[in-house]
């Protein structure tokens, strides 16, 4: 295999890396905004599990336990966005907004307050941490030419959460296709009314939806400090939220295009690290910072209509009033 | 539950706005309470450091002029009911035109004419940024939300890009661009008062503050007092009334977006001209994020925005101090303070209005009845 070869696999391998708690993300705003509640607080439930994720995972020394945590503390953060926009029909975004500024105070504060370290968490050691996995058949593969090399870099050798996320699409596709809560959960982000005249609670069903986005981003924030990183690092979430919401508007609110969003900016962004310094012909230096802005320039131009159309859920921003 | 009475216009405008900051201020404390520090000793060093020691009062009002522009800039798009959570792009997109203007003509032109082109500058740049998602909005029915927080990130990469590369100053690493020169500074407060005979003490304080203080008059006459004000406020009630009456409802759009981008862009023109006297990476620094808390706080009206935007002028200036005198407590404190004034007076801004609604009825209708057998 030649060194070119070599280093493209190693940047799809890292793709997948930085790509997981995009997908985790996505999948969230995804169960939120297909149940009608514009979900811009991805970004600080992220932070603020990846937050307690770390700061468990270090008191503990449970990776488990930081999990736990983290995810809890994402469903908290989800019930504050759903009390303020289910239950008093306040704006959606800007409830997530405060959600998001309240993560970016609350994880330094509650950070230099519990340690003392600038906002940080103890580093983690290699057993509080998700460890690589191996998966099996590496060593029966290893000698048969270029699969053997991609079994071993690419598909085997991640941490279980990337595995997770890679299952937690067909899952959301099917859930959301096939289920009666996943149907309702659609139905409700639609014609809330319709759902309501059916005799179904449309606060219960959104308070549902949120309560599983919480879940999501929890895993993407315990992946984030306890995975991916060896602890929690002040802002480590770092506009990935944002992102996941880019990666869902342009995956057109489905899972599997999200998950196709979510690969394609993950490589952006493996690729561009890896591009910095290096001069091309006729171009000069790669234009990395310019690489890093392409989701965001994608999702306008998808947003603006000019590749296919992005609809979005028809209730979506609405607080439902129930009539009397 | 039978349905709440309305709530007197005195309280919808006076009472609630009070009793949701206090409600955040009270939550506020318990988290400071919660890290093991006194929030009462908090609430005095803030208050001491935002208006009792030296100059510390300039600092203040120089804050209030960064959230005075971003809270403007987001008011006059709400007012026509859209979202532009985009301040902080435009405003750094603002510094940007403000500084290219500098960079390239502070070397010919004298400051009394340079100025001024720098500060127009920073507002067409500031409006242009806005032009885009404004576009979007108005002909395409792209989410003005979404497509501001993408341009936030947009301009986040362009500035990275510009100050690395062609703008960066010649032999160093860090990314800034070379200093202005003398022309190019907007004068201090310090310097303005002297020529008066009055005297103060240094701060950051500029003379853009008296252009904040125009900029809420301009809004006031635009939103209030001219036709296209007009259009804006009734294509905010409603769209379909806007649409009947024959309001253009594209170009509104489009024109009161330039107009808030404009005013975000503005905000730079006392960060870059008034203090720092160079481009360099994320001088907007969350200003305009809290733009929004001032203009939900302000209830987009220029006078409730200056309100608003010396209460975190205060909680800025006086947040500063409190990495001074405590060992557990930052200024990240002030972002859990910003967090919980838009939980508490934005997104919960009604949740005790059946309550209050309620309260006030009944006590209106106490005294009437024990009014009425005398």
């Amino acid at each position: 295999m030649s060194e070119l070869a070599f280093q493209i696999l190693l940047t799809f391998d890292a793709t997948l890396r930085l790509a997981t708690p995009l997908i985790f993300c996505a999948l969230a705003g995804l169960f939120s905004e297909r149940s009608g509640i514009i979900d811009i607080s991805l970004e600080g439930k992220l932070l603020g599990s990846a937050f307690a994720a770390g700061a468990i995972a270090a008191v503990t020394g449970s990776v488990y336990l930081g999990l736990l945590a983290g995810v809890g503390v994402s469903v908290v953060m989800s019930l504050v966005h759903g009390f303020a926009c289910i239950t008093h029909r306040g704006n959606q975004i800007i409830s997530g907004l405060a959600v998001n500024i309240l993560a970016s105070g609350l994880t330094v504060t509650l950070g230099i307050a519990f340690f003392r370290r600038g906002g940080q968490t103890p580093t983690l050691g290699a057993d509080e941490r998700f460890q690589p996995i191996a998966l099996p058949f590496t060593e029966i593969l290893e000698h048969v030419p270029l699969l053997g090399v991609v079994y071993h870099e690419l598909v085997s050798g991640h941490k279980l959460l990337v595995y997770v996320a890679l299952v937690a699409v067909p899952l959301a596709a099917l859930a959301l296709a096939k289920t009666r809560f996943g149907l309702r959960v659609r139905a409700v982000g639609e014609s809330p009314e319709a759902v309501d005249s059916a005799g179904v609670s449309v606060t219960w069903l959104r308070y549902r939806a949120i309560i599983v986005a919480g879940i999501l981003c929890g895993l993407a924030g315990a992946y984030l400090s306890t995975a991916h990183g060896a602890g929690f690092i002040r802002e480590m979430s770092a506009g990935k939220g944002y992102i996941a919401l880019a990666a869902m508007i342009f995956g057109k609110w489905r899972p599997w295009a999200a998950l196709f969003a979510c690969l394609l900016f993950g490589f952006l962004e493996a690729a561009s690290s890896r591009l910095i310094g290096i001069e091309f012909p006729i171009i000069g230096e790669a234009p990395t910072d310019l690489m890093l802005i392409l989701p965001y320039i994608m999702t306008v131009v998808l947003l603006a209509g000019f590749f296919g159309r992005a609809e979005a859920p028809s209730a979506l921003g609405t607080p439902y009033v129930k009539e009397h | 539950m039978s349905a709440a009475p309305p709530l007197p216009r005195w309280a919808d405008i006076g009472l609630l706005p009070v009793i949701n900051l206090a409600i955040a201020l009270v939550v506020s404390g318990l988290v400071v309470l919660a890290v093991g520090e006194d929030p009462f000793r908090a609430i005095d060093v803030m208050i001491q450091g935002a208006f009792f020691y030296e100059g510390s009062f300039g600092y203040t009002l120089y804050y209030t002029t960064n959230f005075i522009f971003t809270g403007l800039a987001v008011s006059v798009a709400f007012h026509a009911l859209l979202f532009n959570i985009g301040g902080e792009g435009q405003a750094y997109i603002g510094g940007l035109g403000a500084g290219l203007a500098c960079l390239a003509l502070d070397a010919v032109l004298p400051g009394l004419v340079l100025i001024p082109i720098a500060i127009v500058a920073a507002a067409a740049f500031g409006a242009g940024w806005a032009l885009v998602p404004a576009w979007l909005q108005a002909y395409r029915g792209s989410h003005v939300v979404i497509t501001t927080i993408m341009f936030n990130f947009i301009a986040a990469g362009v500035m990275v890009s510009l100050l690395a590369g062609p703008l960066i100053k010649r032999g160093q690493s860090s990314p800034t661009s070379r200093g202005f020169e003398e022309s190019a500074h907007l004068p201090d407060m310090q310097e303005f008062l002297g020529f008066f005979g009055i005297e103060v003490a240094r701060s950051p304080l500029n003379l853009s503050f008296l252009l904040a203080i125009a900029a809420c008059v301009f809004v006031w006459l635009l939103i209030w007092r001219t036709r296209f004000g007009y259009a804006v406020r009734t294509l905010g009630h409603s769209p379909r009334a806007a649409a009947y009456a024959g309001i253009r409802i594209p170009r509104t759009i489009i024109v009161a977006m330039a107009i808030s981008g404009g005013l975000a862009g503005l905000m730079a023109v006392n960060e870059v001209l008034g203090v720092q006297h160079r481009l360099l990476l994320n001088f907007t620094a969350g200003y305009g994020f809290t733009g929004i808390a001032v203009s939900l706080m302000g209830r987009n009206h220029p006078i409730g925005i200056v309100l608003a935007s010396l209460l975190f002028g205060v909680l800025y200036q006086g947040g500063s101090e409190l990495d001074l005198e405590f060992q557990t407590i930052t200024r990240d404190m002030l972002l859990v303070i910003q967090g919980l004034i838009i939980l508490f007076s934005g997104a919960l801004a009604y949740m005790l209005n059946p309550a209050l609604a309620r309260l006030i009825a009944t006590v209106v209708a106490h005294r009437e009845s024990r009014e009425a057998p005398a």
